[in-house]
């Protein structure tokens, strides 16, 4: 093999030069910035977690009041007859609420908000790279989930309505219009997500290259921060899951649409491996919207208790653990699906393992709060919360896990609220934490602190006194996507609690509007960002506020230790950054 | 194609010592491994549950023909390694010979797959619900199956026929670039990840032949 030039387009280096050359649709429409592309999927998911959470309260609605006259669903009169009549929810439309809540808090809010936001903004700062490996794919990849993102929502407006079989979208009543009412919007699911699909698999192909590639000099693997490690298994983790559900998917879309039968018995075709081929992505998938918080957890925990961070290396080792072996656990979705019960054994204890590499994170993370002299800012209790609702939600992921347990537990409230710690109390508290900390070094401004901590404990309290009554609805038998839980006698005693559940989830979304009001106010009037306003060590609080295009104007930083070096004995400031050659010295109180 | 490649270069050492682009290729590669993996599981699993909707191999399709057109998809391959061997010495005119050669070869291999789609379907063999009647081969009569096999076959061989037009579009830029003499000795990044790619797509093809049409 001879050696390969790369050609030399002095792109990357230079740019900052003619940064006002860029005219405004190539620097905020269209840019390749991995910045912009960051923020750009910063709102879009927003919009659909805001969609996802109106989706969310209008079937709480239905459940503490279901089809109830004289509580008509507000809002409900503007939507067309085939979903609200009345004021009473169609039970047609109840389903593809269940459906749309799950697939676009999933995919469009979740899983961009962690990895699209995220991977772009941070990894190229965190290891001191100009831009992404590519950046037009990079764009394409934002620019791919844009449309996918309105083929879903176009779905709820087709005839039939959208896609009404779960978010798992079980065979056979995703591939049969007979059992579900619904083939356009089936057929529009389908299509949207091997889309999105497609934007997640480039955008990991750019990361991953990104983070072996392009690593500032001194910045060795077990110098990277968290954030960036549990990104790059999450990135591996996209790649290699997100291909199989393209595959199933197609494979729907054939069943629905030219009447094969992949997934039709009458044909010979097994639902079963519809189940199998969606979990063996599904759950690669749970550890891709968890493994991104518990970085972003781990890097401001650290940065909260002025410590380093407890077990450095364990910590790594259980992020790639739990990428390991998050491939062979899928089959514990599938415990009463019929699967072979010598096979659910397998998957018991493989799920009962990956609670190993769970637990040395959880130990970990208050092994690095212990003792420090902790700042409480608002990033920090969105952490705190976050390790607090997060061991909740992997302890009843041990129930779960427990096939004999699962057996009367499974497809009840039981799961949903298991669901709702891991996903609301765990991603949703890291994705809170994140933004609140990186938001300056965004948009150059800060939030507020006192808005972020009452919308932190508000959100706490909310949050559990929403989602903690569902584990004993469920273990009262209540089953998940139930339409109406009056319909059954033995359920009675229990609509009260869905009726104060309902009210604490309205609580719940009515807070969200402080962290709106909270982040849309300060992109104008926040005070002006510092560098570094945490005090934090890693690479991209050495750029500044917000980084210019090129990030630090065509100078690579020199890297010198690992991200952690809070409170080193060597050093009279109690943080150390990765760039700085000799112990610092402590620098003037930050003025803001 | 990489505004930022240039920058991996002056990192040298933090690396695995390979250029973006190549890495990148790699990386993708291994997503459509996934893919792939993916249909052929699918392919196996229900093929061993209903043994009976499947025929004999050769009965209902033309091993010799296909045969024929795995035979051509290899020869692309050694093709391209020539290319890449030629510009290797700095040889445009190698270069360019063999890269065409490689398009040539891969619109033959597209052009007898879409015969054999035609002349399949035209004996009842479709991917549908109902089941087929297809004609036999060498005057045997009509054969009975379901419609997984028909299901089955044009996925696969459909989403390989995809990445063979997609490949044979991509090297006909290649191709178009290295008449303009884009590509020297030193700098032929694109040659090589065309090749990457180009024997992923034939290194499936003999997978999906040997299960599909052999076994």
């Amino acid at each position: 093999m001879s050696t390969i030039a790369v050609p030399h387009e002095a792109h990357a280096a230079g740019a900052h030069e003619h940064h006002e050359a860029i005219p405004f649709i190539r620097r905020y429409i269209f840019s390749t910035d991995h910045k912009i592309i960051g923020i750009q999927f910063l709102f879009m998911s927003l919009f659909f977690l805001l969609v996802g959470g109106l989706l969310a309260m209008a079937m709480r609605w239905q459940l503490a009041w279901p089809s109830n006259p004289d509580m008509p669903l507000p809002g409900g009169s503007v939507l067309p007859e085939t979903m609200v009549t009345d004021g009473i929810m169609l039970p047609e439309f109840y389903n593809a609420l269940v459906t749309m809540h799950g697939t676009i808090m999933v995919f469009f809010a979740i899983m961009p908000l962690l990895v699209g936001v995220w991977a772009n903004y941070l990894i190229p700062l965190q290891i001191g790279a100009p831009d992404m490996a590519f950046p037009r794919l990079n764009m394409a990849s934002f620019w791919l989930a844009v449309p996918a993102g309105l083929l879903m929502l176009a779905s709820f407006f087709v005839v039939g309505g959208a896609a009404n079989a779960g978010w798992t979208g079980y065979a056979t009543l995703s591939t049969s219009e007979v059992y579900s009412g619904v083939k356009l919007g089936q057929q529009l699911w389908c299509v949207s997500l091997v889309i999105l699909g497609f934007s997640s698999l480039i955008g990991a192909v750019n990361y991953i290259t990104t983070l072996i590639n392009m690593r500032a000099p001194g910045l060795t693997w077990f110098r990277l921060p968290l954030s960036t490690w549990a990104l790059f298994v999450t990135s591996v983790l996209i790649l290699l899951a997100v291909p199989i559900l393209a595959g199933g998917l197609i494979m729907l879309f054939f069943d629905i649409t030219i009447d094969t039968t992949f997934f039709r018995p009458e044909g010979g075709g097994q639902p079963l491996l519809w189940q199998h081929l969606f979990w063996f992505f599904g759950h690669p998938e749970v550890y891709i919207l968890i493994l991104p918080a518990m970085g972003f957890v781990s890097d401001i925990l650290a940065n909260g208790a002025r410590k380093p961070i407890f077990g450095y290396h364990a910590m790594v080792w259980a992020i790639v653990g739990i990428g390991f072996i998050g491939w062979v656990v899928w089959g514990h979705h599938m415990f009463m699906s019929g699967m072979n019960p010598m096979l659910g054994g397998f998957f018991m204890v493989t799920t009962l393992i990956i609670a190993v590499p769970s637990a040395i994170k959880t130990f970990n993370w208050l092994g690095t709060v212990w003792g420090g002299n902790i700042r409480f800012h608002a990033p920090m209790l969105y952490a705190l919360g976050f390790v607090s609702l997060f061991v909740i939600g992997g302890l009843s992921g041990i129930f779960l896990a427990a096939g004999p347990v699962d057996i009367p537990l499974h497809d009840t409230y039981f799961v949903v609220a298991h669901i709702h710690y891991v996903l609301v109390g765990g991603s949703l508290f890291g994705i809170f934490a994140a933004i609140t900390f990186w938001y300056p070094k965004m948009f150059g401004r800060m939030m507020s602190e006192m808005l972020g901590k009452i919308h932190f404990a508000l959100t706490f309290i909310f949050f559990n006194l929403t989602f903690f009554p569902m584990h004993m609805l469920g273990s009262g038998g209540m089953m998940r996507r139930l339409y109406d839980p009056t319909q059954y006698p033995y359920l009675q005693p229990q609509q009260d609690t869905n009726v104060f559940i309902t009210i604490n989830a309205l609580l719940l979304f009515g807070t969200q509007l402080i962290f709106a009001f909270n982040f849309l106010w300060n992109l104008w009037k926040g005070k002006r960002a510092t560098e570094n306003p945490w005090e934090a060590n890693s690479l991209e609080w050495s750029a500044p506020s917000p980084p210019p295009h090129g990030n630090w104007g065509g100078v690579v930083p020199i890297v010198n230790r690992g991200p952690y070096e809070y409170s080193a004995p060597e050093a009279e400031a109690d943080y150390w950054p990765q760039t700085d050659v000799a112990a610092p010295v402590r620098a003037a109180p930050v003025s803001h | 194609m990489s505004t930022a490649a240039a920058a991996t270069l002056d990192r040298a050492g933090s690396g695995f010592g390979v250029y973006n682009m190549k890495l990148g290729m790699w990386v993708f590669l291994l997503s459509e491994v996934m893919f792939f993996t993916g249909l052929i599981g699918a392919y196996i699993i229900l093929r061993f549950a209903n043994p009976d909707q499947f025929a004999q191999p050769g009965v209902v399709l033309n091993v010799p023909l296909t045969a024929l057109n795995t035979f051509i998809l290899i020869c692309s391959s050694v093709t391209m390694v020539k290319a890449f061997a030629e510009i290797e010495q700095g040889n445009q005119k190698g270069l360019r010979m063999y890269l065409l050669a490689t398009v040539i070869l891969g619109m033959i291999f597209l052009g007898i797959q879409a015969v054999e789609y035609t002349v399949l379907t035209h004996e009842g063999f479709v991917p549908m619900s109902s089941s087929y009647d297809a004609l036999g081969r060498d005057g045997t009569p009509p054969v009975e199956g379901g419609p997984l096999y028909g299901a089955t076959f044009y996925t696969m061989t459909g989403f390989h026929g995809t990445h063979v037009t997609i490949g044979v579009l991509c090297m006909m830029f290649t191709t178009f670039q290295a008449f303009r003499g884009r590509y020297t000795a030193e700098s032929h990044g694109g040659v090589e990840i065309m090749g990457l790619y180009w024997h992923f797509v034939d290194l499936v093809w003999i997978i999906l032949f040997t299960i599909v049409y052999l076994i």
